[in-house]
Order: C-alpha cells, then sequence, then structure tokens
C-alpha cells in the first residue's frame, strides 16, 4: 500500500503534474491527480474531457501535465480512452510499443454523470484496460455552477436556483457509482478528497486488474459549493463522516465499505456549512427539507450496508 | 486481376490493404457492409487492426482521435446521420491534425428519415477541415481509399480524409474492380510515421490543448495551411497511382468532351457516369456539350475549375442536396471560381436526385435543353421533382 | 507580452505541447493575497501539506520539506488548515517575509 512517504518519493523522482495550471486557489482537483498519478507505478497515459481541469491545465502553450495527455471534448473522454488503449494493443501486437503502459481519466461529474455517460458506458462494456476517476464537485462549476445530476437535492445551482417557489434542485443525484457497477466491471469504488491515502491505495488495489476500473472522487469545490477557499478538505471529510459519500468500493462484485463513522452525525452538520445550502436554513419549510435530505442520505447508507450484507466475500464463497 | 464486387467491398479491401492500427466503427445503413467485412477480417485475424465496436458515431470519430493521437494508423466509416453525429469530433479531429481517413456512404439527412443517396452528409462536412475526394465508381472508390490514406498521412497534410461514395448507387452495387496485389498497395500506401504519439511516455506531450484568443487565430491558420497543402500533394500521389496503375487519373477534375463543348454539367460522384451517356447522346445529334466531374471537392479547385469551364457558354452545376436558404453548395464553389475569370459562362443551379431519386438521362438531358436559353439568375431550378 | 507571441508558421503541429510547459510559463505566486510561512522547528516532516498542496508548492528535496516554492503558491491556506502543528501560518501577502 502506498504510503504517504511512497508518494512523495515517487513525486521527488518524477513530477507527473506540475504546477503553473490555473486553477482556483483551493482547488481540489489536483490534489486527486497527484495522487493518482503518484499511486500507478510505471508509465501512463491521461486523458481528460472538456472542464475545470482540462482547460486551466492546458492553456497553449503550456500544460501542467508532465505524463503524455490528450483532451478532445466534452462528452468523449471514455471514447478517447478506448481509442488510445486501442491503439496500445495494435502496436504491442506489431512491437513497436514494447513497455506496460496504464490509461486514467480524469473528468468531472458534467463530463461524466451527463454528456459522457454514454461514452462511458461503452468503453466500460467493450472492457478496454483503463482507470476512469470522476473528479465529482457536484455541479457544473467550469461553466459557472449550473446543476448536473451529480448535484444533491436542495443545492443552490446556476440553473437549480433558489426561487420563490422552488427551493434549489428538486431531485436527488443520480447514482452513477452503482451504475458502473451494474457493467460488471472488475473494480468499482467511492473516495473523497479529504481521504488522499485511501484513494492512491485504491487506485493501487484497482489497477490490479485488467479491464475498466472507476472511482467516483468527491472532490471539493469551494467556489461552486461556497465554502471558504482553505475548506476542501474538511468540507469532505464532514460529508464521508455524515454518511453523505460512503467511501466505498466493490471488487469483482464483492461490496466493502472501507470506512464507517462511529458517530452518527446528522447531514445537517455539512449542509450547514455551505452557501449552496443556506436557504434551508432560512426557508419556513426548511426543517422538513432538511428531515427528507437525511431521509435519502440514510437510505442509500442502508441500502449499501445491504447490499455489504448481501454481496461480501464470504457470503459469495459460502 | 479482375473482380466483381460491391462499392463496400471494394473500400473494405482498400482497408484491408492499409491494414491500419485501430478501426473504430459504428454501423448505419448504407455504410455497414464496410463494418461488416473489416470485423470479419479482424475474427478472421488476417489483419493485426485492433476493432473498437463503439456504440456511436460520435465515440467511432473520439475513439479514432485517440489511436491517432497515440501514434496509430486510423480509419472509420459512416453516413449520414452518423456523420452528423460525429461532426463535431471530424472538426477536433482536423484541428489536431491527425491523419484518419474515412469512407461516407452518402446519404440524405433527416428529417424525413431516408436512407438513400444525397450528398447532404458531404456538404455537412465540407467546412470540418477534412479534404474531400467524390467517386463515380466502385473502382474509384477503391483507388481513391489508397490515395487518400496517403495524402492524409503526407507529413505537410496530417488532417482528415473522407472519400465520398454514393449510397446503394454504389456501396450496394456489383461492378468490376481491378485491386492492387496486396504488396503493391501497401507498398504504395507505405509505413505510417507517427507524430508526438502519446504512447511515447519518455517524451510526454499534451494533444487538444486551450487556446485563448491570443493564439486560437495563429492555430487556426496553420490548420488552413494544412488544407492548402493537399492540392500538391494530390497531383502527387495521384500520379504515383496512375504510373503503378495505368489509370487515367490526372488532376483534381475529370473534364468529359468539354473540350469544345457549349454546354456542360458540373456534377459529383455517380452522376458523372448518367452525365456521360446524356452527353454521348447528344454529341451523336452534333450538339457540342460535355461534363466537369469534380473528384477534389475540398480544398476547392478553384483555378482548374474556372480553366476548365471558361470558354464554355452555358454551365448547369447540379446540387443533390440543398443548402437551404442559399443556392447550392457546389454552384457557390463553381460561382466563386469563375469570379476572377475574363470569360465567364453563364450558369444555373439544380437541385436533384434527392433521397434517393433515381438520376436518369432524361433528367441531364432536360438540364442540357433548359440552359439553352437560359439567362443569369440566382434562382434554383429542379431536376426530377413533381411540382 | 505581445511581441514575444508566435507566428501561425512557428506553432507546433496541431498545438501540440512538451509536457509540463506550464511551469515556467505561469507564476501563479502573483495571485497570492495571503502567503503560508513555514515554521521548520515545529515541522514533523509528516507530508501532509504536500499532499495536499494543489499547486505542488511544497518543495521536498531528498524526501524533507524544505520550504515553500512562492512562484507558485497562490496562497490558499489548504497546507495551513491542515498542518497537525501549526508549523504553517498565514499571514497578509504584504507584511509576509519569506520564511527563508
Amino acid at each position: 500500500m502506498p504510503s504517504i512517504k511512497t508518494l512523495a518519493q515517487r513525486e521527488e523522482a518524477g513530477v507527473r503534474f506540475t504546477s503553473g495550471h490555473t486553477l482556483c486557489a483551493g482547488c481540489a482537483e489536483p490534489l486527486v491527480v497527484r495522487a493518482v498519478l503518484n499511486a500507478i507505478e510505471g508509465p501512463v497515459v491521461a486523458a481528460s474531457p472538456t472542464g475545470c481541469l482540462e482547460v486551466a491545465t492546458s492553456r497553449f502553450p503550456g500544460t501542467a501535465w508532465n505524463v503524455p495527455w490528450v483532451h478532445v471534448a466534452f462528452e468523449n473522454a471514455a471514447a478517447v480512452i478506448s481509442g488510445v488503449e486501442a491503439a496500445y494493443k495494435a502496436l504491442t501486437k506489431t512491437g513497436a510499443v514494447k513497455r506496460r503502459i496504464r490509461f486514467v481519466v480524469f473528468g468531472g461529474d458534467g463530463g461524466t454523470y451527463d454528456i459522457g455517460l454514454q461514452a462511458l458506458s461503452g468503453a466500460l462494456e467493450r472492457g478496454h484496460d483503463f482507470l476512469y476517476v470522476c473528479l465529482n464537485n457536484e455541479a457544473y462549476m467550469n461553466t459557472g455552477v449550473q446543476r448536473s445530476s451529480a448535484t444533491p437535492r436542495c443545492a443552490s445551482a446556476t440553473t437549480s436556483p433558489v426561487g420563490e417557489e422552488i427551493p434549489g434542485k428538486p431531485q436527488d443525484r443520480k447514482d452513477l457509482t452503482e451504475i458502473v457497477v451494474a457493467h460488471h466491471v472488475p473494480y468499482a469504488g467511492q473516495a473523497a478528497v479529504s481521504n488522499l491515502v485511501d484513494l492512491a491505495n485504491k487506485v493501487e488495489r484497482a489497477m490490479k486488474y485488467e479491464g475498466p476500473k472507476f472511482l467516483n472522487v468527491l472532490t471539493t469545490c469551494p467556489l461552486g459549493w461556497r465554502t471558504p477557499r482553505d475548506s476542501a478538505i474538511t468540507q469532505a471529510k464532514l460529508a464521508v463522516e455524515t454518511r453523505y459519500w460512503p467511501l466505498y468500493e466493490v471488487i469483482e462484485g464483492v461490496y466493502k465499505i472501507n470506512y464507517k463513522p462511529k458517530e452518527n452525525v446528522p447531514v445537517e452538520e455539512w449542509l450547514k456549512t455551505q452557501g449552496r445550502f443556506r436557504h434551508l436554513f432560512r426557508n419556513p419549510n426548511g426543517k422538513e427539507l432538511i428531515a427528507e435530505f437525511q431521509a435519502s442520505v440514510d437510505q442509500h447508507w442502508n441500502e449499501l450496508l445491504r447490499k455489504e450484507k448481501c454481496l461480501s466475500g464470504a457470503e459469495s464463497q459460502g | 486481376m479482375r473482380k466483381v464486387m460491391t462499392g463496400h467491398k471494394a473500400v473494405a479491401e482498400a482497408m484491408r490493404q492499409i491494414e491500419p492500427d485501430v478501426v473504430a466503427v459504428y454501423p448505419i445503413t448504407p455504410q455497414s457492409e464496410i463494418a461488416e467485412y473489416y470485423a470479419q477480417y479482424v475474427h478472421d485475424g488476417i489483419v493485426h487492426s485492433e476493432l473498437v465496436p463503439v456504440e456511436s458515431e460520435h465515440s467511432a470519430m473520439s475513439a479514432c482521435v485517440g489511436a491517432a493521437a497515440a501514434g496509430a494508423r486510423v480509419m472509420t466509416a459512416t453516413s449520414s446521420q452518423g456523420l452528423a453525429l460525429m461532426v463535431e469530433v471530424l472538426y477536433i479531429a482536423a484541428g489536431m491534425r491527425l491523419p484518419i481517413v474515412m469512407a461516407l456512404a452518402n446519404r440524405s439527412l433527416s428529417a424525413p428519415i431516408n436512407i438513400h443517396c444525397d450528398h447532404a452528409d458531404a456538404y455537412l462536412a465540407r467546412d470540418a477541415g477534412a479534404f474531400q475526394i467524390f467517386c463515380e465508381s466502385a473502382q474509384e472508390a477503391y483507388d481513391y481509399t489508397l490515395i487518400a490514406q496517403r495524402i492524409a498521412e503526407h507529413e505537410k497534410v496530417r488532417i482528415p480524409g473522407i472519400v465520398n461514395l454514393d449510397g446503394f448507387t454504389l456501396t450496394h452495387t456489383s461492378q468490376v474492380v481491378e485491386p492492387l496485389e496486396d504488396e503493391r498497395a501497401k507498398k504504395f500506401v507505405g509505413p505510417f510515421k507517427a507524430l508526438f504519439p502519446l504512447l511515447d511516455v519518455d517524451h510526454p506531450v499534451s494533444w487538444g490543448t486551450f487556446a485563448m484568443p491570443d493564439y486560437y487565430f495563429e492555430l487556426k491558420r496553420a490548420q488552413a495551411a494544412a488544407i492548402e497543402e493537399v492540392a500538391g500533394v494530390f497531383l502527387e500521389v495521384q500520379r504515383a497511382y496512375a504510373s503503378l496503375t495505368g489509370r487515367r487519373y490526372a488532376g483534381f477534375i475529370e473534364p468529359y468532351r468539354l473540350d469544345d463543348a457549349e454546354r456542360a454539367v458540373v456534377v459529383l460522384g455517380s452522376t458523372a457516369g448518367t452525365a456521360k451517356v446524356a452527353v454521348d447522346q447528344l454529341r451523336e445529334k452534333g450538339e457540342k456539350v460535355g461534363v466537369l466531374k469534380v473528384w477534389l471537392y475540398r480544398p476547392f479547385p478553384y483555378a482548374e475549375v474556372a480553366r476548365a469551364l471558361g470558354h464554355v457558354k452555358q454551365v448547369a452545376v447540379l446540387d443533390r442536396a440543398f443548402s437551404f436558404g442559399a443556392m447550392g453548395a457546389l454552384y457557390n464553389d463553381v460561382a466563386a471560381a469563375l469570379v476572377p475569370s475574363e470569360r465567364r459562362p453563364v450558369l444555373s443551379n439544380y437541385i436533384y436526385g434527392l433521397g434517393g431519386r433515381d438520376v436518369t438521362v432524361e433528367q441531364i438531358l432536360q438540364a442540357f435543353a433548359e440552359v439553352k436559353t437560359a439567362r443569369p439568375t440566382t434562382g434554383l431550378r429542379y431536376l426530377g421533382l413533381r411540382e | 507580452m505581445a511581441d514575444e507571441l508566435k507566428g501561425w508558421k512557428d506553432l507546433p503541429l496541431g498545438g501540440v505541447v512538451p509536457g509540463g510547459a506550464a511551469r515556467e510559463l505561469n507564476k501563479t505566486g502573483s495571485w497570492r493575497a495571503e502567503r503560508p510561512i513555514w515554521n521548520e522547528e515545529k515541522c514533523i516532516q509528516c507530508f501532509q501539506c504536500w499532499l495536499h498542496c494543489p499547486d505542488d508548492s511544497i518543495v521536498l528535496t531528498a524526501g524533507k520539506m524544505t520550504g515553500i516554492d512562492y512562484d507558485h503558491c497562490k496562497g490558499c491556506g489548504l497546507c495551513a488548515a491542515i498542518c497537525p502543528k501549526d508549523a504553517l501560518e498565514m499571514v497578509p501577502e504584504r507584511e509576509g517575509t519569506c520564511a527563508k
């Protein structure tokens, strides 16, 4: 398992993602990118769909990527990496490429949950050997905090604003991780930017498998969540502690929840720290909305507990 | 050796000989058989290509872009709505300067949905930055697939190329085709040289960077220079192919009985064959008529078209698609070609053959008859349309 | 700046750029409103600041945290927020001094 010192040694030996990018001060995305790239041993080629990460890291004539990297459009990163991986297979056959190369996509929730979902599903079904990392900051941050299907209920986004009639986003977020699990890929999991060593360990475990691998990483956006500039880690940590964002993995169909909070911290504790939910604490129906939010979190968590119980390694062997 | 084969098979045979590293393709009528033939080659193990059976044409071109940036020789094929779906990424492939060659089985665009031939799909892609060649026969579809691959991969060019063949008319009909022996075809196309491949992990590069107003214009101007280079490279490669095969390919356009013609039609694709029959009939009656077939549609050969038509009195430009709210696309190109000329024929513009409407010798004869007395106008005329 | 921009004939094919080129081009340290000051004596070399720096601005030398890259540090304060020993302190940029 890569320790923080191991990761640091690898970065000192060869930095894979450099400074000089123009992501916001306090953006959590580079933390995930560096942890993932440093957790992969040997050569790696990366791809990104359009989004904050892509725009802010690749302004011509510069780039923060110090591994081979490609961007094509918003909805097709999984198809692009399919092509890269197919090229690798073909050129390995001809002998033109001789080294083992790994492939990874870093996409936002817009490019993964929404516009890129079809391409992702196709690539998962075809079984390409790659890791897809969703940097999930729960809205279209690059275009100005519009709602996505990853945006939680009640969150105020610019296309799900708080209005006189409708208090933020009416719908629950999509459970993309489970959609990926339904493709029967060898590895799928959730991580958070607050638990970077856990993330690195997950990457290492995932990369042992040939075929498609997926990690959904809660990646705080202080701008879009309307929280202080230095709050990315504490925000993600609270999301994990309140069970809003379970850390879990599904390896060859076996569920494992990596962290079960000992305290029962209500999700309200997380909601009240963010500007996007501020209205819930002013709205006369706020208590009810928060209770519904809590019920949704509980339902998801309990579902996960049941899945872990039913689809545990022991069960499958028994 | 001469063989009887469909246009599909002719294209698939050329692809087999080119043997791209990656073929990413999605089924659509009337292209699907190209994908099917190639899948069979892959599954029979007679090519080393990786087949990426994508879930959409958008992903087909996206996988092609990824594979080409990775350093692979790449091909695809599509038609109609498939091209419409992939056109976003086709623009990107051109901007990223990736030599992806594709067959386009020309078909109408919806609505109403229709699976038959016209040129709306080719016109849709005309500003994408890919070079485009139109074929008259299955033989040409075979030949120009090999030629297009060599043009696209030329170091001065490095852009995508589209080989147009009329849906059903060419794709599904059996014709006599004389393919090259495998070794000669492979030698003609030559090995692929990747530039800045992603898979060269010791020299990391970023592909698909983001340009602000400080660089976007210059990067696009450089891209425009690449398609301008196609003209010279086209002639060079076409000449090499003609000397290898003895085929009479010389230039961007093919004039037919045009030298002393007083009236002419300008056409793309398989309509040229029909137009030639009409011309032969009229010539027998002593009428001075001819055909100008355009092989290289993008970059458009303005000077050559102007030279070929300068002496003609009346010209009918035949467009097999609407450019709604404007004159036909080919007409506009021909008109632009003639603007700098001192001698300009009277131009007429016909829309014909939409959605697989039969293109007949009678229609061409009608055009030749009507343009005798045509005056300069900006109105559209129609062939084979019920009032 | 304008006279450093290249003309269209001098640009790389397809806008391809060499890896890591942004580091020299973009000195994002100019964004900073607050700067982290590192207290070496309090530092236990746990590397939490390194792990949580979005701008790769915690300088490691031979396996040790040795300082801050003020050319690129945007002053977000994540390092100071995560530091378990208060060995990093954010101070307003104008009053700040380099720790070295």
